[in-house]
């Protein structure tokens, strides 16, 4: 059987555009805005990935952060994000979410327990930021046996080889973070060379999804759209601050965004 | 199945394919952009370790610059005030940078310079590592840039002036409790951001574990020192000896020790003092003393302070250098192996450490090693006349002026 995420990169290949992926951190601001603000994601985007926040997120950078801290000072726990995955597949059915956090979260709770979790609440991906291959190993394989899709992530730094053996070993989703730099950078490097190195990867395996992440906001999403999909999170993040601050409905804002992303890339 | 260390092999390398120690501690929990330079540096390290020429330059600026050896002395007020056990002190502070980082920040710098990199950049929680890399990079002609946290900028402001004096920028961290640990964090991800251009120094013995074992590898030269100095002084290694040393990541303690791993603990115990935090306070900063759990921070497994759902817990110190809430992974591996004893100190029995030593004698250690001293002060008076006690006074009090200052009345340099 297919995987919902799978359904979702075929879906949007027949409409000739590439998946819109959000990225949002469970419980921000608190566990019910969360859960409001995934179902405003959902009415435009593909995919979406829902971060279990950590108090220490070395890969991400200051919107995130902001996001992050913020969840877990209005008490944030794992087991949160079970719960809204849950309530929302319960209105969305088929539109995949995918988890997204630090290591050490997963190993507290438990890999099997996490997964099993993951499983009855609906996940149905799994990108974990600091655990790389071939250290993942033995977690992917885990996840693969659940028919969970493990992402893995490609760097600008990855050499060919190390590409090649970690596309062989992977989902059917892979993960091109587009420049150096933690979520939420500038692109410092140009589309088009973003892209010339996206091709050469997907050239590897041209069936495996290959999204793209860091630095898309709506100002830089339309330069991508051959792509199979791309991942927006620090503009989110920036936005439900920004809507906070102005005291007003950051679902309802982000609705607004979300449309204005799917815009440029249809 | 019991973890056992391996003689004859240097603690360094003692781990295996997923570069951990005793298969749980430390390797390479890094999102994936780490790895390509995590790679480079591995190799750079292994094919400088052979290098005679490197190595020939390390020990030319461990003796001339750093000055070699730091002096082994008696504390003979000390000891008789105390009337137990002898009690020595290794001043390791008293080189231009006055703490151990100097050996960790010298050999990072002149590996960044057979990289061809012209920029490094670190954490600091003290400002010692900072201070330190600011001065040796300055000499080295390296761009220098320090991750310091906002609530150490202030508490350790003499430092912070001598970073700018030598070049340096500091960027002040504003996250979190504004400590070391947020230092660490905002320093990994510049790194990640700018591996290309930029060498990482890791102001500890933690991190990802090249960073482990390049900071353990050049802090040795401690106990090189040490070792010749105890049998010249002793005309052996003596039958009762103990070497206390204070623990923030670990990296000053694994240099004092290095070369004792293989004597029998009966013979050569090692005593690693942990930041307690106040009497008055729940919070610490003493995860092997507190059996915090396996968790993993800056890249590592280890013991650290974090709540059940793996969030990393604040930490509270009077020492800025101590105030981090997670251990290197090779103390982890010592105390699994029994090889390590660890206590904690608290801020009053540091301050109190402090007060005796400078009141006695003629060093004026740091609130770092005040902790190790306040460990030696308590046993001390229990242990027979022929045990030595050598405590590694890593750091100068200077910084600390301020803090002693407010809380004692008064300070002595
Ligand atoms: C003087 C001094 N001692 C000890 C430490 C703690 O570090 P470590 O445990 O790595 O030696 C520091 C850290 O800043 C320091 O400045």
């Amino acid at each position: 059987m297919k995987s919902e995420i799978q359904l979702a990169f075929e879906n949007c290949k027949k409409e000739k555009r590439p998946a819109l992926i959000t990225y949002t951190v469970a419980s921000d601001p608190n566990k019910k805005k969360s859960l409001e603000i995934l179902k405003s994601l959902a009415k435009y985007a593909d995919i979406l990935e829902l971060g279990f926040p950590h108090s220490t997120p070395i890969g991400d950078g200051g919107q995130i952060q902001t996001s992050s801290h913020r969840a877990i000072k209005n008490g944030f726990k794992m087991k949160d994000a079970f719960q809204i995955v849950k309530s929302f597949k319960k209105t969305e059915k088929n539109k995949p979410v995918i988890l997204m956090g630090y290591y050490n979260m997963i190993f507290q709770y438990g890999e099997n327990k996490f997964l099993i979790d993951c499983k009855k609440s609906g996940v149905s991906g799994i990108i974990c930021v600091d655990l790389p291959w071939p250290e993942n190993k033995i977690f992917a394989k885990k996840c693969k046996k659940k028919s969970i899709v493990f992402v893995q992530l490609l760097a600008p730094t990855t050499t060919k080889e190390r590409m090649k053996k970690i596309i062989r070993d992977s989902d059917s989703m892979n993960y091109l973070i587009s420049i150096l730099g933690t979520t939420g950078s500038k692109l410092k490097v140009s589309p088009k060379k973003i892209l010339e190195n996206y091709n050469k990867i997907k050239r590897i395996n041209p069936k495996k999804n290959l999204v793209i992440g860091f630095g898309i906001t709506d100002s830089t999403i339309s330069s991508f759209k051959s792509a199979s999909g791309l991942v927006v999170g620090s503009l989110l993040c920036k936005t439900i601050t920004n809507s906070l601050k102005m005291r007003i409905n950051p679902a309802t804002k982000l609705l607004k965004t979300v449309y204005n992303l799917k815009k440029k890339i249809i | 199945m019991s973890l056992r260390i391996k003689k004859g092999i240097p603690l360094i390398d003692q781990y295996d394919k997923n570069c951990m120690w005793g298969g749980k501690f430390g390797g390479n929990f890094v999102p994936e952009t780490l790895k390509k330079p995590i790679d480079d540096l591995t190799k750079l390290f292994e094919k400088l370790r052979k290098d005679k020429s490197f190595l020939k330059e390390r020990d030319d600026y461990f003796k001339n610059y750093v000055g070699s050896p730091t002096p082994l002395i008696r504390l003979d007020n000390l000891t008789d005030y105390l009337g137990g056990a002898q009690i020595w002190a290794k001043v390791v502070s008293e080189n231009p940078g006055t703490a151990h980082k100097v050996y960790n920040v010298l050999v990072h710098c002149l590996m960044a310079r057979r990289a061809g990199k012209k920029y490094v950049c670190t954490d600091t929680g003290a400002g010692m590592n900072g201070k330190n890399l600011a001065m040796v990079g300055k000499m080295l002609g390296l761009k220098v840039k320090i991750f310091m946290g906002l609530v150490d900028i202030k508490r350790q402001k003499k430092n912070v002036d001598v970073m700018k004096k030598y070049g340096a920028e500091v960027v002040p961290v504003t996250t979190g409790s504004q400590t070391l640990v947020d230092a660490v964090s905002e320093c990994m991800r510049y790194f990640v951001a700018n591996c290309d251009t930029t060498h990482l120094v890791v102001g500890s013995a933690v991190g990802p574990a090249i960073w482990i074992r390049i900071c353990a590898w050049s802090a040795a030269q401690i106990s090189r020192e040490l070792i010749v100095q105890i049998k010249e002084e002793f005309g052996k290694i003596p039958k009762k000896l103990k070497l206390l040393n204070c623990i923030g990541g670990g990296s000053s303690a694994l240099g004092f020790w290095n070369e004792f791993i293989d004597y029998d603990k009966k013979q050569v115990e090692l005593i690693g003092v942990e930041a307690g935090g106040s009497k008055k306070s729940k919070k610490h900063a003493a995860p092997l003393t507190n059996g915090s759990k396996i968790g993993i921070l800056h890249g590592s497994a280890q013991y650290v302070i974090q709540d059940a759902d793996g969030q990393i817990g604040e930490t509270e110190s009077i020492s800025a250098g101590l105030d981090y809430p997670g251990i290197s992974a090779i103390h982890c591996f010592l105390k699994d192996t029994k090889r390590a004893r660890y206590t904690s100190a608290t801020d009053e029995e540091a301050l109190n450490a402090y007060k005796l030593v400078s009141k006695f004698e003629n060093i004026s250690p740091s609130l770092e090693p005040s902790h190790a001293f306040a460990e030696a002060i308590r046993i001390a008076p229990k242990l027979s006349k022929d045990t030595v006690l050598i405590i590694n006074s890593c750091g100068h009090s200077l910084k600390d002026s301020i803090i002693i200052k407010s809380k004692l009345g008064y300070y002595t340099e």
